[in-house]
């Protein structure tokens, strides 16, 4: 009888430490998990803000400004233009 | 001495002593027992409230407003956190080196600082709507007493160009106008919260309820395109300033699904700064105000004319002479010719051959064709103070109101619901529901004229660009143009102003196989020339020939330069 109430009291032991563990790392994991989550919400702030600048900077007005002012282009008029029919319309 | 010897055992107690004090020890651990029962049981919520509060926090979890974007997925709106800096000016100490670092921070005067300081004891807002970077270094001040929150801030990339269209956003960021507000209920993201359990260290370390998720705002796809809405603006900008006119819209609609591709008003403001704002700066006039239209509505009663069987294209007018009597009022027409054909009519603009073709047709008919092609009834765009216009009922009208009703006099409609009547020429008879969201089926448009009536129209209206017709200046290089002008005296203090114009220009583009519809209004044009064909027509070809090139629309006619006639040399048209 003893015997088996030794037995029994070390794997409770074991089953007491191995709760313990458990729930440790549950702990770290998820305080990792939490990490990762304010990281992946930062970075989809940063990414609205990247959308943003990148809008910004794209704007047609601003791009038409460069082409025109600092590049010097200019839009090639009707005469200038030939329009080439692709074959798979042409035929239908 | 050993215990067994001890003379107290010796003593004999009553027995009730010993009863009663066990009676009494039993009654104090019932009575224990019975609180304990109570306060873990029983009335257990003040103790757990307690006991959780040393342990778990509620938080927050913060949802985005949705984005929108143009049609090709381009950011036209977007929501970014942003820091508001407040402050308890009780507790708030700092050096004077502070004082000076954070008005630096701030870009605020000091003194504007202390004032705001000073204007209540225990909450104010330093400044609000701050960059993250710029919150953290003055964060990095340590000044006590002062604080920090998250709020989120709308930003518009367009800027000024499609300010009215998307309206703004309050503080709250909440939409207060424009398609912000419309599409408040989708746009808006819905806030959720969470009760964690957080350690001494301030970390979370689980979470102990069901989580009640934030839900983001959905983003919405426009029908705009940024790149048409941006040569819109430019143009319609240009001919503002060049005209001298008051105000100016244009409205851009795709022919065969009925989305809106462009949609721009003068004067505009800049949404990302609206300091100092007016009416006038902020109403999206092509769809909240209405206007006389003048002669851009004779194509409808000629349409009706030839839907029931009245007159045919060439169908002779008798509008010698330029004028016509109706009781005691008179038309005019700018030019005298001689008899017109049903064509010529609408190409010459004349007022007189429009009055004398509608007085052949029933007042019914001519309202129910102005009802079904939208006019007195609002667009459902969903778009905030959608205008309906002005169609009185039909039984109120004189035999002049009919007639003057025919070119476009009192009667009045907005631009938007004018471009959209249009669509009627351009798709084969057909009024197509408007959208401002992209649609990816073409919906089904009604009916309003046949096909054939259609196609008839729209040969009239190509005359009308051509030499010879009221807006040789709306032609556009290697496409067939079809539109008509529209020259009105404003309408002031229950009468017409006598120097004040509102010219117009709707048109469709290619001829052939309709594309676009292209409506464009100036308001009191004052530097000279005040008629549709001269101020509105180059914006429209101007706006048409980039749009048909960006939609890499084929050419349907040859590509010859265009001789435009020496300027005020087009037929005059009748106001």
């Amino acid at each position: 009888m003893a015997r088996v109430n030794l037995i029994l009291l070390a794997l409770l032991t074991a089953c007491a430490l191995g709760l313990v563990t458990s729930q440790d790392k549950n702990r770290k994991l998820f305080a990792e998990l939490e990490r990762e989550q304010e990281r992946a919400k930062q970075l989809d702030v940063e990414w609205g803000q990247l959308q943003l600048e990148q809008s910004t900077w794209a704007m047609h007005a601003r791009v038409e400004k460069i082409a025109r002012n600092h590049l010097r282009m200019s839009v090639p008029d009707a005469t200038r233009t030939q329009v080439v029919v692709p074959p798979a319309e042409a035929r239908q | 001495m050993n215990y067994a010897a001890s003379p107290v055992l010796a003593l004999r107690l009553p027995l009730w002593r010993s009863r009663m004090l066990l009676a009494l020890i039993a009654g104090g651990f019932l009575v224990l027992a019975g609180r304990a029962v109570y306060l873990q049981g029983l009335n257990n919520d003040f103790l757990q409230q307690k006991g959780e509060s040393r342990y778990s926090r509620v938080l927050d979890i913060s949802a985005n407003r949705g984005k929108i974007t143009d049609r090709h997925g381009e950011a036209l709106a977007i929501s970014t956190p942003v820091k508001s800096v407040w402050a308890i000016p009780e507790e708030v100490q700092y050096s004077a080196q502070q004082r000076a670092k954070l008005a630096a921070l701030l870009e605020m005067p000091p003194r504007e600082i202390d004032k705001r300081l000073g204007e209540s004891s225990s909450f104010v807002y330093l400044k609000r709507q701050i960059a993250p970077e710029l919150a953290e270094r003055v964060g990095d001040l340590h000044i006590p007493g002062l604080f920090q929150n998250r709020e989120y801030r709308r930003y518009y990339p367009g800027g000024e160009v499609m300010a009215q269209v998307l309206g703004f956003t309050g503080a709250d960021d909440a939409g207060q106008e424009g398609i912000e507000l419309a599409f408040q209920s989708t746009l808006a993201g819905k806030s959720g919260s969470r009760r964690v359990i957080k350690d001494r260290l301030g970390q979370i370390v689980e979470d102990t309820q069901s989580i009640r998720e934030a839900q983001n705002g959905r983003d919405l796809t426009l029908a705009l395109d940024a790149r048409l809405q941006n040569l819109a603006f430019s143009q319609l900008k240009l001919a503002v300033e060049r005209n001298k006119a008051k105000a100016g819209a244009i409205v851009v609609l795709d022919a065969n699904t009925g989305e809106v591709l462009a949609l721009a008003n003068l004067p505009t403001y800049n949404p990302n700064n609206r300091s100092r704002l007016s009416g006038a700066q902020l109403r999206n006039r092509a769809i909240t105000d209405t206007f006389e239209p003048g002669s851009t509505l004779k194509p409808f009663t000629v349409a009706l004319a030839i839907e029931e069987g009245k007159v045919a294209p060439n169908t002779m007018i008798p509008t010698a002479g330029g004028s016509f009597s109706i009781g005691r009022a008179t038309i005019h027409d700018a030019h005298r010719f001689g008899d017109m054909t049903v064509a010529q009519v609408i190409q010459r603009s004349s007022n007189v051959g429009a009055a004398k073709i509608a007085l052949g047709l029933q007042p019914a008919a001519m309202w129910d064709m102005f009802d079904s092609v939208g006019f007195g009834s609002v667009p459902r765009l969903g778009f905030p103070g959608e205008a309906s216009g002005k169609l009185r009922a039909y039984r109120t009208w004189r035999p002049i109101e009919q007639a003057t009703m025919a070119y476009g006099h009192g009667i009045s409609v907005s631009l938007l619901q004018l471009a959209r009547a249009y669509t009627i020429f351009a798709h084969d008879g057909e009024l197509m529901p408007l959208s401002l969201l992209r649609v990816d089926a073409p919906p089904a448009g009604k009916q309003v004229i046949s096909a054939a009536t259609a196609h008839k129209l729209r040969d009239m209206l190509e005359l009308a660009v051509q030499p010879g017709g009221t807006a040789p200046r709306a032609r556009v290089m290697g496409y067939r143009v079809a539109g008509k002008t529209g020259t009105a005296h404003k309408e002031e203090n229950g009468g017409y102003a006598k120097n004040k114009y509102v010219a117009s220009f709707v048109g469709l583009a290619p001829a052939s196989a309709p594309r676009l519809v292209i409506a464009v209004m100036l308001d009191e044009p004052s530097a000279g020339e005040y008629y549709g064909g001269a101020v509105a027509a180059p914006v429209f070809a101007a706006v048409m020939e980039g749009a048909l090139r960006m939609l890499g629309v084929p050419p349907d006619a040859p590509l010859q330069p265009l001789e435009l006639p020496p300027a005020g040399s087009e037929i005059k048209e009748s106001v």
